[in-house]
């Protein structure tokens, strides 16, 4: 249902990602993007991963049989996006935050994350099953000089406040202001692409509307060997997933063993 | 607390008289205050009203704000004559489709690279900005937090609204008016509004985020978060 404050002039999307695991090769290049994109600060030492913030953050996972039958495969892993089911959506983040600094956009599909609303209780961090979302420990620091390349379409976070992978919103609104000013409303599928997917070598990222056939999305995500994180949950994330191997759809599951193919339909 | 000391109160207590009584006056029914002192009451509670509203709305308003001159007294009249295609002459949309907003130095040096009067303001443009090449640290009354997003195309191209529903009359001023801002927040007092309470009258007259979303609501157009923020 769409909700009544956000009516919208009738044409709507749906973003998402489908990521080809089987062409991901760990190389990292999305994480590095997606900070430099999002002006998201780093520490001194951000192999501490209870302090580092990424929003993109790409996971090793390994089947863990002996050679020569030992296998990785990596994860990256945006924010999910969640659409939940039913008539109030009940994205995990979104429901339990008590300031609303997190909403789901019926137009886009976005879960927004507005900082200076947010008032670092972290609720949303708990509520969220893929750890998509970072807190703001400290402020955000840059080397000197480094200041100078930040984008000026994010605002940067403040000590105290969750952030989180935005899709890269600010490229969506660059490209309605172009549409605009050219008297358009529809915006094409090459002019909003997020900065991972443009940075990713492998091609591994696909990012578009989900529902419009014309998207290479619409007909990925449909395909065979296609599934997302924890679909058991309900969550109905709009980030897929593509591979030929199943064990890593089934860890991807968290698959147990005795619970049929470990993909519960949508 | 021991015996002796409880009994040395009640006996204390005891000692004191049930009421206080002055001859040749009516005694005042307990818990009821005398005429005389309702008639001091009022006025101090008047006073107090008054000295409060007067920190409030006067004082508090004076110490919040601060104010700075433009660097240059610019007439939006004198230039609206002298220009054909109204404000897009001097603010205008890039190709990409975001505003050009307040001009840069070049888009005036198009027309006073050499002094085009004897207006002592323009000849201060000249020495001081023009002939250095120094860019002119115009104050904006209406910049916004680093948090929003405002796209000048949508509102202009698609909603088609004029630059006065959200600028008011500032084209037909003659004289830049002194930019206040917040002292706490460093905010322009055109985001809250010149009234202290808060009170609008024109659609011009504040440009908070319910403001925004105002318009938003009557319009039907979408107004979630990530529309305005980023």
């Amino acid at each position: 249902m769409k909700e009544e404050h956000q009516k919208g002039h009738g044409k709507t999307y749906k973003y998402g990602m489908v990521v080809d695991l089987d062409k991901c090769t760990g190389c990292g290049a999305c994480m590095v993007a997606c900070m430099a994109e999002n002006n998201i600060s780093f520490r001194k030492d951000d192999t501490n991963k209870l302090v580092s913030n990424f929003w993109m953050r790409v996971y090793k996972i390994s089947n863990g049989l002996p050679f020569p039958d030992a296998d990785i495969s990596y994860i990256p892993r945006p924010c999910m996006h969640c659409e939940g089911h039913g008539h109030h959506h009940a994205t995990p983040c979104v429901s339990v935050c008590p300031a609303c600094a997190t909403d789901y956009d019926h137009e886009t599909g976005i879960v927004s994350q507005v900082y200076t609303r947010c008032f670092g209780c972290r609720y949303c961090m708990a509520a969220c099953p893929y750890h998509a979302r970072v807190f703001n420990w400290w402020d955000p620091r840059w080397p000197e000089g480094m200041e100078k390349y930040l984008s000026p379409d994010v605002s940067p976070r403040m000590r105290g406040v969750v952030e989180k992978c935005s899709f890269c919103f600010h490229r969506l609104q660059r490209a309605r202001n172009k549409a605009y000013a050219e008297k358009r409303r529809e915006i094409g599928e090459d002019e909003y692409q997020t900065a991972c997917t443009e940075a990713c070598p492998g091609g591994a990222i696909t990012f578009g509307d989900l529902d419009n056939p014309e998207h290479k999305v619409c007909k990925l995500k449909d395909a065979p060997g296609t599934f997302r994180l924890l679909e058991k949950l309900g969550t109905n994330p709009k980030v897929y997933y593509t591979t030929t191997r199943d064990w890593v759809q089934k860890a991807a599951d968290v698959y147990v063993g005795n619970e049929g193919n470990g993909v519960t339909p949508a | 607390m021991s015996a002796t000391e409880e009994e040395k109160k009640q006996i204390v207590a005891e000692g004191e008289p049930a009421q206080k009584h002055v001859p040749g006056e009516a005694a005042p029914e307990p818990g009821k205050p005398g005429t005389w002192e309702f008639l001091i009451a009022i006025p101090v509670f008047i006073l107090g009203v008054v000295v409060c509203l007067f920190v409030g709305w006067v004082l508090f308003p004076a110490v919040l704000y601060c104010e700075k001159q433009q660097p240059i007294d610019f007439s939006h009249v004198v230039h609206q004559e002298a220009v054909d295609e109204g404000c897009e002459s001097c603010h205008f949309f890039r190709e990409d489709g975001s505003f050009s907003g307040i001009p840069k130095l070049e888009n005036c040096s198009q027309c006073h690279e050499e002094a085009m009067g004897e207006h002592p303001e323009e000849t201060r443009l000249i020495d001081e900005y023009i002939e250095p090449g120094k860019e002119i640290p115009w104050l904006v009354y209406a910049s916004q937090p680093d948090c929003v997003f405002f796209s000048h195309a949508a509102h202009i191209n698609m909603a088609e609204l004029s630059c006065g529903t959200c600028h008011g009359s500032i084209g037909e001023s003659d004289h830049t008016r002194p930019y206040q801002y917040n002292i706490l927040t460093g905010y322009s007092r055109d985001i809250w509004g010149w009234n202290i309470a808060g009170i609008k009258k024109n659609t011009w007259d504040r440009m908070k985020m319910d403001d925004c979303a105002e318009c938003h609501e009557e319009k039907g157009t979408n107004n979630a978060c990530f529309v305005c923020h980023k």
